[in-house]
């Protein structure tokens, strides 16, 4: 083991030591799953519903090429320009382009996991575009200069008197911790910006392939607002977003929603096809669609692709013991949780991100929630495997030890004895420190002692005899 | 019935009482129980920390092992869904050895469902609490049997005074190698846990499993909170009279 703590391990310490954030954590992610179960438990066929999901999902993904044409000549028609982007520079580059192309100076942002794992907001203010983060929780964590904690709660960290204080900070309001003043605070700052804005920037949350329809689920109308009043709206595409038809929709829809925050449906679901035509009374002059590939098609077809069936729910996250202990931030990534866990390796480097598939006890919580049914503790596994090299060299010699113990009864028996002996214990027939695994076990808890005789050697001593 | 006993490395070392509570149940319930002695680990540890040539040596000698045996069970759900769920898969390379891994995996049989399904005993009857009881549901017990049929097993002792924990599917934190790799991690998951069972009021818990149990009674001696774990064939052991209470 490094002597010097990795920054991931750093980070797990500061995110378990901040007490407050861990409550905040475990009160929002117990809350959602028990809304959840509940809303799940009104469908009539919720298993049944979930793996036609992951079906569909899967068709999808096995057959991507072909539905990408098919979603690009659907929008063609409808007058929507599409853009490739293989990575996110390039879809960064895109985005700028289109606004200095449009001369737009004021862009406002619907919630989008795909704008923040391409950081588009520091390309977009590079390009001297103003951003605006129109979400409730990006809005705060955008003037509270703080990185997103959940991919669909992003200030699950922060607590009422945080977000008086960025509001207060930003807006000039009158200090209050009431959550509607704080809400109409907010709005009316955002209602200017509307006002004024001449970009609108989404992401989507399915995009239909056989019509060119772009779906976006939001609660709060900010949506809506962002790609109705501007002149151009630019919605960024994970290309594993496609659903083949629109009739798989409500599939997706009566899952999403449940899954993510316990509601039958999210309170807009906007569904947008082409800009705006000759009869529209309103809607974007420009339909932009940019579809980001970023690492996704080097995942598709090997032994992860069903990484890519993810709907963003958040669902694991809310489910996960783990996430609830350690916070958001822990996992130092743009996605967190168990999701965050295999799609940051898998998308960002597998080697620079090997500790983050490790840091799970597989406990299956993450896929008893997931609404499209990825096996995230056995994709958790694999990973694991494609990253042994890089382990300790003690690890991985403990394991070739171990191996050899275990191939002969012999050597495990005399193992056992050794183990008798290195752990006497204390008085009470407890060990409360050690050194090597025996010293992080005791780190926060004891270790019974080994019992006197081993279970093979009561069988040996009459037990086998008895029957 | 004849019946080959898996006792597992950690149940081996650590929880002997275990081992020998599930042969006196067996042989209560007219099995013929052996213990092969070459017996060692199943490779779960290696497996789950992704070794997987090491996890598949340790696999292929345990298929050796019981290849003789046509009825083999275990204390744990958590080394029978290694066998179960991943042994075809590890050695999937040599058609001939997944088709052996397949042939266990048919064969292998976690305890508590092994009495139920393969002996008809409804496992409640048998069952008698002199206290109020809670119980942890080991999240590798999926796939194995359900947190309702655990619930259901205990539910069916003579006026068992049963308190499941609010969350009852929630982790302990143990993890195998999780455990001593992200320490404070696992820590703070079995402060959780222990909160649950706690605030059940009941001071024994039923816990199947190991390393679930060695995690919690470790966490709860260090806290000095007074619970005691007890595996399932433990209770049934004693209510039935075949071993003494513990002390």
């Amino acid at each position: 083991m490094s002597v010097t703590k990795s920054e991931f391990r750093q980070r797990i310490a500061a995110g378990i030591a901040d007490e407050r954030v861990i409550r905040a954590v475990h009160q929002a992610t117990l809350h959602k799953v028990d809304a959840a179960a509940e809303a799940l438990a009104e469908l009539s066929d919720r298993e049944g519903l979930r793996e036609l999901a992951a079906q569909i999902k899967q068709h999808l993904l096995e057959n991507l090429p072909e539905y990408l044409e098919q979603f690009v000549r659907a929008c063609e028609r409808r007058g929507t320009r599409v853009h490739f982007a293989a990575d996110a520079q390039a879809a960064c580059e895109i985005i700028c382009a289109i606004a200095h192309g449009s001369g737009s100076e004021l862009a406002v942002k619907a919630k989008s996991m795909a704008t923040e794992e391409i950081r588009l907001n520091d390309a977009l203010q590079a390009a001297g575009v103003r951003t605006i983060e129109t979400d409730l929780g990006e809005f705060i964590v955008q003037i509270d200069h703080d990185r997103p904690s959940h991919i669909v709660t992003p200030i699950i960290h922060k607590d009422r008197r945080q977000i008086a204080q960025a509001l207060v900070r930003e807006t000039g309001c009158d200090y209050t911790e009431d959550p509607e003043e704080l809400t109409a605070i907010a709005r009316d700052y955002l209602r200017d910006i509307f006002r004024r804005c001449d970009l609108g920037i989404t992401g989507a949350n399915f995009a239909v392939a056989e019509s060119g329809t772009i779906c976006i689920c939001t609660n709060e109308g900010n949506g809506r607002m962002s790609t109705t009043r501007p002149r151009v709206h630019v919605a960024l595409v994970g290309i594993e977003k496609l659903v083949p038809r629109l009739r798989d929709l409500p599939v997706f829809l009566k899952l999403l929603a449940r899954s993510s925050t316990g509601q039958p449906l999210t309170v807009y679901t906007t569904l947008i096809t082409g800009p705006k035509r000759p009869s529209d009374r309103d809607g974007p002059e420009q339909l932009h669609v940019v579809l980001l590939d970023n690492g996704r098609s080097e995942i598709l077809g090997g032994p992860f692709t069903e990484v890519l069936r993810c709907i963003r729910c958040g669902a694991c996250l809310n489910a996960c013991p783990v996430f609830r202990n350690i916070g958001g931030h822990a996992y130092g990534s743009v996605y967190p949780g168990p999701i965050g866990s295999l799609a940051t390796p898998l998308l960002s480097g597998i080697n620079e991100h090997a500790e983050l598939p490790r840091a799970s006890t597989l406990c299956g919580a993450c896929q008893a929630a997931c609404p499209v049914k990825i096996d995230l503790p056995g994709l958790l596994v694999k990973l694991r495997a494609q990253t042994r090299a890089r382990q300790p060299l003690g690890k991985r010699l403990g394991m070739n030890v171990w191996k050899r113990l275990m191939q002969s009864p012999a050597l495990f028996g005399w193992g056992q004895r050794v183990l008798r002996w290195m752990l006497p214990g204390g008085d009470d027939g407890w060990i409360s420190s050690g050194f090597g695994p025996a010293g992080a076990w005791t780190k926060v808890r004891d270790l019974p002692r080994p019992p006197e005789r081993t279970f093979r050697e009561r069988w040996r001593e009459g037990l086998d005899d008895e029957g | 019935m004849k019946v080959a006993l898996f006792v597992t490395c950690l149940t081996d070392s650590f929880y002997p009482r275990v081992g020998e509570a599930v042969v006196r149940v067996l042989r209560h319930f007219g099995c013929k129980v052996e213990f092969p002695t070459e017996q060692t680990c199943c490779g779960q540890p290696a497996f789950n920390s992704g070794f997987h040539d090491q996890a598949a040596a340790v696999a292929r000698r345990m298929l050796r092992v019981f290849e003789p045996y046509e009825t083999v069970v275990t204390p744990s759900a958590s080394c029978a869904g290694m066998v179960k769920h991943h042994f075809a898969e590890l050695l999937g390379d040599d058609a001939q050895e997944r088709a052996a891994a397949e042939r266990l995996a048919a064969r292998t049989h976690e305890f508590a469902t092994f009495v139920t399904n393969k002996l008809g005993v409804e496992i409640g009857k048998h069952l008698e609490f002199a206290e109020p009881i809670t119980f942890h549901y080991p999240c590798r017990a999926r796939g194995i049997y359900s947190l309702e049929e655990l619930s259901s097993w205990l539910a069916g002792a003579d006026a068992v005074d049963l308190r499941t924990p609010r969350q009852a599917e929630l982790c302990c934190g143990f993890g195998g190698g999780f455990a001593v790799e992200y320490p404070e991690i696992s820590g703070a998951m079995l402060g959780d846990k222990l909160d649950e069972l706690v605030s059940t009021g009941a001071k024994l818990v039923i816990c199947n499993e190991g390393g679930c149990a060695l995690n919690m009674s470790g966490g709860a001696h260090r806290r000095g909170i007074p619970l005691r774990f007890k595996h399932l064939a433990e209770c049934l052991a004693e209510s039935l009279g075949l071993m003494e209470p513990e002390a």
